[in-house]
């Protein structure tokens, strides 16, 4: 025996040496074969029923199977991931830039923040913003305003926020889009909603100054009909 | 826009809550959707099979036939269904097309036929998809060159050509030799002479037999008077060609440097040199040399033949392979010649006697000749000598069906190059246009809604009927949303209007366009009818220190209100409003001129920081403003759009 066991050790030893019998390029096949079915298991995503969806928002049926249709056309695979999601924002503002909007809209959908939004996020957003009362959805704008969800916009989250929009008029208007303009419009957003001028606003003054202003009160509801 | 984002139009519109509690200025009202049908399945027959889709998605595209009311024309009563007459084939690309917004084009298909069913169906076979474009651009290409071919040929057939002059028929008839029996006879006549000419540079040389009493000399020198008259005779022949081709060409100074003509010079030149030299004694060895161009006349075959000059082209195009192959075997020649020099130095008598002397062993012994008239004698000699040959196997055999499948390659690769660049062009330039398209529809539709509103107030709903144009229901959604955006800024799009710019620059002070002085003249009435009653509610709005931007009906009044050139100092003044506004000015009077006047001069301190050249109404475009060097896709003669609702 001890013969054959050295023979067949020296046969391993030999085999390993020619590298296409190298062992370590077995697992990298059942590696690429767990990514693929990893791979796989996030492409198709399926939404809950479409019961559990019209008790959840508050949308009709029909208008769940409509905003369905149409989510599912643009994106096959049943999520919307960011750079997705920028293009088809993109498609709407052809002479500027509407990506970094784009961004903190996407962060506003995405509420669990795992990267993708997916038709429940979407339609509960939307419901929202359309059917909701006139508090949820300027809870929802605060939302989108609160680049870090602490619970408070800053200054420099607000100039961000306003620069995006501006960033989305694109570089022919007139007048001509001055650099501070963002600046500018920042410190009047400030001046009327920050009460205890600490230099943040918080929810409260938020809702409170919002509720004061008529213009923004009536705009609120301008999109009620849009579905 | 494209078919499957106008369904996120909706969230879109959404979405632009989150402009609202940021912007400074009322946000303009929503289109109203007056008859908002439900969505319902439609179905189309086309030669008894039924498709069934969504009116929706037929809308898409207002357009064409289907998403028309062009389809009403279709619409069988008793069925209650579309029927079209058609092929259901490609009916399904097309109904895809709806679906998808992007038009494939089904390989097995004839090109023509597709052509027509597009045609039929109104949609531009611009908007094929990328996947499929370019099969189709070249099945197109193919076929317009078969009926040109088939249309050459029966023209050929006729025969009478009608009036060209006889020197454009002199060319026809060189370029091509079987439009005319003379042509023909020409270019058979040219090509003996080409090939006795040839036949008689090469046989000159052969020895010919011996005179008594001399020693044998080549055929050239003994029959030396027939030689001479038949070259002279073909050289006869060549100068007439070439006079001829250079008086019927139609650009003779392209004629002169096109490569032909070169080698035509070229083979003639030294005859003629013979001819002047033959006294000189000095020069003759330099006259010798010259015979040698006399070879150049067989490339004047080139002309007869297709095939070389396809060669000729490919050896052009492939220029720089092989460069690179003669660049290695250099290098290996270089290293091989070393290495033998220095191996044989030390034996004696050895052939080897510098580095250049070794290049040719090198090459003799790479290229598999091997000639023996230099052989290595020491044992490393033979061992690199070996080696040499070896490798030269590998160095000479190897890169050769690489370049010449790199011939084929690159010259395929070139032609498609070339006609992607040309169609990328093409693409580019449709998608700026359908870019700066839809921003100029909004410009538009909103020059038309904004006197729509205006006209509202004067209470006239005729006009307004005319005006409205019409926009689809999503075209409409889409413009109010950018304008949405446009309040929440407080700026406005600017788009090249060339026509409005044209207009405009061509007016002088205080003359209007025929539409603004209508605008202007009724809403002028239309001012003076209304009661003072206005004025206490517009100072109160006045006094919202939120508000930035006068509403229109504000801009309007002449009273001299105090609030309102307060209004008119906030930064954010937006022109649409359609009032020719400053924001720096401070004091405006109330006379309309003088009023015009001073916004002019505003505007112009307004845009002077930008790159853009305005045109406004009164002043023609300032030289200073250029356009932006890159061009797209920004406008190259930007105006602003105006339309005075005063």
């Amino acid at each position: 025996n001890p013969p054959v066991q050295t023979k067949k050790a020296l046969k391993q030893r030999f085999l390993k040496l020619l590298p296409c019998c190298r062992p370590k390029s077995i697992p990298s096949l059942s590696e690429n074969s767990v990514e693929d079915e990893f791979e796989l298991s996030t492409v198709c995503h399926r939404p809950e029923g479409l019961d559990q969806l019209q008790e959840q928002t508050k949308f009709t049926r029909k208008e769940l199977q409509v905003l369905y249709r149409g989510f599912k056309n643009e994106c096959p695979s049943g999520i919307v991931n960011e750079e997705n999601f920028k293009q088809i924002y993109s498609q709407f503002f052809p002479q500027g830039d509407s990506s970094t909007y784009a961004t903190f809209l996407f962060n506003a959908f995405d509420t669990d923040h795992d990267g993708s939004v997916s038709f429940e996020d979407f339609v509960s957003g939307l419901s929202t913003i359309l059917r909701g009362t006139i508090d949820d959805r300027l809870n929802w704008a605060f939302n989108l305003y609160d680049l870090n969800k602490d619970g408070c916009i800053t200054r420099e989250e607000m100039l961000d926020i306003m620069k995006s929009i501006y960033d989305m008029m694109g570089k022919y208007t007139y007048p001509a889009m001055r650099e501070d303009a963002p600046r500018e419009h920042v410190e009047n957003f400030f001046q009327k909603m920050d009460r205890n001028k600490d230099g943040v606003v918080t929810i409260e003054e938020f809702l409170e100054s919002c509720q004061k202003d008529e213009n923004i009160m009536r705009s609120m509801q301008l999109f009620d009909s849009v579905i | 826009m494209a078919a499957g984002v106008a369904a996120w139009l909706p969230f879109a519109r959404a979405a632009a809550i989150g402009w609202m509690p940021v912007a400074n200025c009322p946000m303009p009202l929503a289109p109203a959707e007056k008859n908002k049908r439900q969505d319902e399945l439609i179905i189309l027959n086309v030669s008894g099979r039924r498709f069934q889709t969504w009116r929706t998605t037929l809308e898409r595209y207002p357009d064409t036939l289907l998403g028309s009311t062009e389809k009403e024309f279709f619409f069988n009563e008793d069925t209650k269904e579309y029927f079209f007459d058609r092929d259901p084939e490609v009916f399904r690309c097309i109904l895809n097309f709806y679906r998808t917004g992007k038009l494939h084009y089904p390989r097995y298909e004839c090109i023509s036929a597709y052509d027509e069913e597009l045609a039929f169906y109104g949609i531009l076979p611009e908007i094929i998809g990328d996947c499929c474009y370019e099969e189709y651009k070249d099945r197109k290409r193919e076929n317009a060159e078969r009926l040109m071919d088939d249309n050459d040929s029966e023209n050929n057939q006729e025969g009478s050509m009608p009036s060209l002059s006889f020197r454009q028929t002199m060319w026809r008839a060189f370029e091509n030799p079987h439009t005319s029996t003379l042509a023909l006879v020409f270019y058979y006549v040219t090509g003996f002479f080409i090939a006795v000419s040839v036949i008689t540079n090469v046989v000159e040389t052969v020895p010919c037999g011996n005179v008594p009493g001399s020693k044998e000399l080549p055929c050239g020198e003994r029959y030396a008077v027939a030689f001479f008259c038949l070259d002279t005779a073909c050289v006869m022949i060549f100068t007439v060609e070439y006079l001829l081709r250079l008086f019927a060409a139609p650009s003779r100074y392209r004629f002169i440097r096109s490569v032909m003509s070169i080698i035509d010079v070229v083979a003639i030149m030294p005859y003629y040199i013979g001819l002047v030299m033959t006294n000189n004694e000095d020069v003759s060895g330099a006259f010798v040399t010259l015979r040698v161009f006399r070879v150049f006349r067989i490339f004047k075959f080139s002309r007869h033949s297709q095939g070389l000059r396809i060669l000729g082209y490919t050896l052009k195009s492939c220029a720089s392979e092989l460069g690179f192959l003669l660049f290695s075997l250099t290098m290996a020649i270089i290293i091989f010649a070393t290495v033998m020099f220095y191996a044989e130095k030390g034996s004696s008598a050895s052939k080897f006697t510098s580095i250049p002397a070794s290049f040719w062993y090198t090459i003799v012994t790479m290229t598999t000749l091997g000639y023996g008239d230099m052989v290595p004698k020491t044992i490393a000699g033979k061992i690199f000598g070996s080696i040499c040959s070896l490798s030269g196997v590998l160095v000479i055999a190897l890169p050769v069906p690489v370049i010449v499948s790199n011939f084929s390659r690159i010259y395929h690769q070139n032609q498609r190059a070339d006609k992607r660049r040309a169609q990328k062009k093409a693409r580019l330039a449709r998608i700026r246009v359908a870019k700066t398209g839809s921003s100029n529809a909004y410009l538009h539709s909103k020059r038309n809604g904004l006197l729509n509103e205006a006209l509202e107030l004067t209470g006239s709903t005729e006009e307004e009927q005319h005006m409205t144009k019409g926009t689809s229901l999503i075209e409409s959604q889409h413009h109010h949303l950018l304008h949405c955006l446009e309040k929440t800024t407080g700026l406005s799009y600017l788009v090249d209007d060339p026509l409005l710019s044209v207009r405009t620059s061509t007016i002088k002070n205080h003359e209007f366009i025929d539409e603004q002085l209508f605008e202007q003249n009724c809403m002028e009435s239309s001012m003076q009818n209304y009661p003072s009653s206005r004025s206490p509610s517009l100072s109160s709005q006045a006094g919202l220190g939120t508000s930035c931007c006068s509403r229109r009906h504000k801009k309007s009044s002449h009273l001299p209100n105090s609030s309102v050139p307060a209004t008119r100092l906030r930064s954010m003044q937006e022109l649409s409003t359609i009032h020719i506004q400053c924001s720096e000015q401070p004091s405006l009077s109330a006379s309309r001129s003088s009023l015009n006047m001073k916004a002019d001069e505003g505007l112009r301190a307004n845009c002077k920081g930008s790159q853009i050249t305005t045109a406004i109404i009164s002043i023609p475009t300032p030289p200073a403003l250029s356009p932006e060097p890159e061009g797209s896709p920004g406008p190259a003669l930007p105006s602003i759009v105006k339309v005075s609702a005063l």
